[in-house]
């Protein structure tokens, strides 16, 4: 066998195939954030604090930075587990385009900028918050709770809780019980979202040796939790609707948005896998649909009500609470 | 002899890398120069007392 059979690195020609900027822009994860800038940007326009376009922007795009640097990080700790499964054999560690040592090097030093960027930008404590959330996501998460427990993606999914609270954090400088719910929010929904997910996705996550709820403790367990998990979100996010953040609009999108992910989980819980099997896990499908548009929904909502209240529609009752 | 020398074959190679990275640069001064803008304009700026920095260094 010739060396070049175990270089993957070539291209059919056999020359060496260099990354390209594509190819580094794909270890920040691009999905993951998106949803790290949406949900910061509205955590930093929330806030009662308004900051110049310029700042703010900069802070929105070290945070993505920031949480695109944990990616490429999470990507260098996994990818001897990434070489295993297929949804993840097409990333560029593993698909032989870029190093271990590159992408360490590259969140290592995309971390570190963001971190000072966003402090010199904004202030220390959201510069702090980024730097512990990406501690948080590759140290606690990814190279000790993922391969650990089946509970990862509970504990995990405060890595992606935290954008908000940093943007808000940008804005105003502390932390305060509003942005500790929007952080709450984020996380009680994470775990019924995935495992929404983890129950249609044929995953190989066994082979790869990452214990999932589905597969260690079974897919009638998954659905208690996934119900269990669903309640226990309810409280939460009623809970920002009685803050300084919150209004009408997120109090209607509350109801309407919580009613629908309770009954989604409440008839996921009633199937049994025969049941599933049959339809093609449609319901399952749905819930994990819906759970996407809870999250986008409230957190428009919160939007819409900062801007209502930006153009003073909405009044400052006796409690500090709109209008109450 | 040719005006120009035929690029290295890792030029062509890297093309992509390489008109990235000197975009993601230009782009980084720009909003180091807008940020440094932004925070000069903002009513809290105060540039520091001359005096205090005038006491520097008078007990070396």
């Amino acid at each position: 066998m010739s060396d070049a059979s175990f270089d993957s690195n070539l291209n059919k020609a056999g020359q060496p195939q260099d990354a390209g900027f594509s190819h580094f822009f794909a270890l920040l994860k691009p999905r993951v954030m998106s949803l790290v800038v949406f949900t910061a940007l509205v955590g930093l326009l929330a806030a009662p604090v308004s900051v110049h376009p310029i700042v703010g922007f900069t802070a929105i795009l070290f945070i993505a930075i920031g949480g695109g640097a944990s990616g490429a990080l999470n990507m260098w700790w996994d990818a001897d587990i990434d070489r295993i499964m297929k949804r993840t054999k097409g990333r560029p560690i593993p698909a032989g385009l870029i190093t271990e040592g590159e992408a360490l090097g590259f969140g290592v030093a995309l971390s570190g900028i963001s971190v000072v960027m966003l402090g010199l930008a904004t202030n220390l404590v959201a510069a702090g918050l980024l730097a512990f959330t990406i501690f948080f996501y590759v140290v606690i998460y990814s190279m000790w709770l993922k391969r650990w427990t089946p509970q990862n993606i509970v504990i995990g999914g405060a890595a992606g809780a935290f954008p908000p609270m940093i943007g808000w954090a940008a804005a105003t400088g502390s932390v305060s019980i509003e942005s500790v719910l929007m952080f709450a929010l984020i996380f009680m929904w994470t775990p019924p979202h995935f495992w929404a997910l983890a129950l249609f996705m044929k995953s190989d996550y066994d082979e790869a040796g990452v214990p999932m709820l589905t597969s260690t403790h079974g897919r009638r367990v998954t659905r208690n939790h996934i119900l269990v998990y669903t309640i226990l979100l309810v409280p939460v996010s009623f809970a920002l609707a009685f803050t300084s953040i919150g209004g009408p609009a997120y109090l209607i999108a509350a109801v309407l948005l919580n009613a629908l992910f309770l009954r989604g989980a409440w008839r996921i819980w009633r199937r049994d896998e025969v049941a599933a099997d049959a339809d093609g896990y449609a319901t399952e499908k749905t819930v994990f649909k819906h759970s996407l548009y809870y999250l986008f929904g409230l957190f428009v909502a919160i939007l819409i009500d900062a801007a209502l209240r930006s153009y003073d529609l909405l009044g400052a009752g006796p409690f500090g609470i709109w209008g109450l | 002899m040719a005006f120009f020398r035929k690029g290295h074959e890792i030029h062509t190679r890297r093309f992509s890398r390489n008109m990235g990275l000197g975009l993601v640069l230009a782009a980084f001064v720009a909003l180091v120069f807008g940020l440094t803008i932004a925070k000069v304009s903002q009513d809290e700026f105060a540039i520091p007392d001359a005096a205090e920095g005038a006491g520097y260094g008078e007990n070396d």
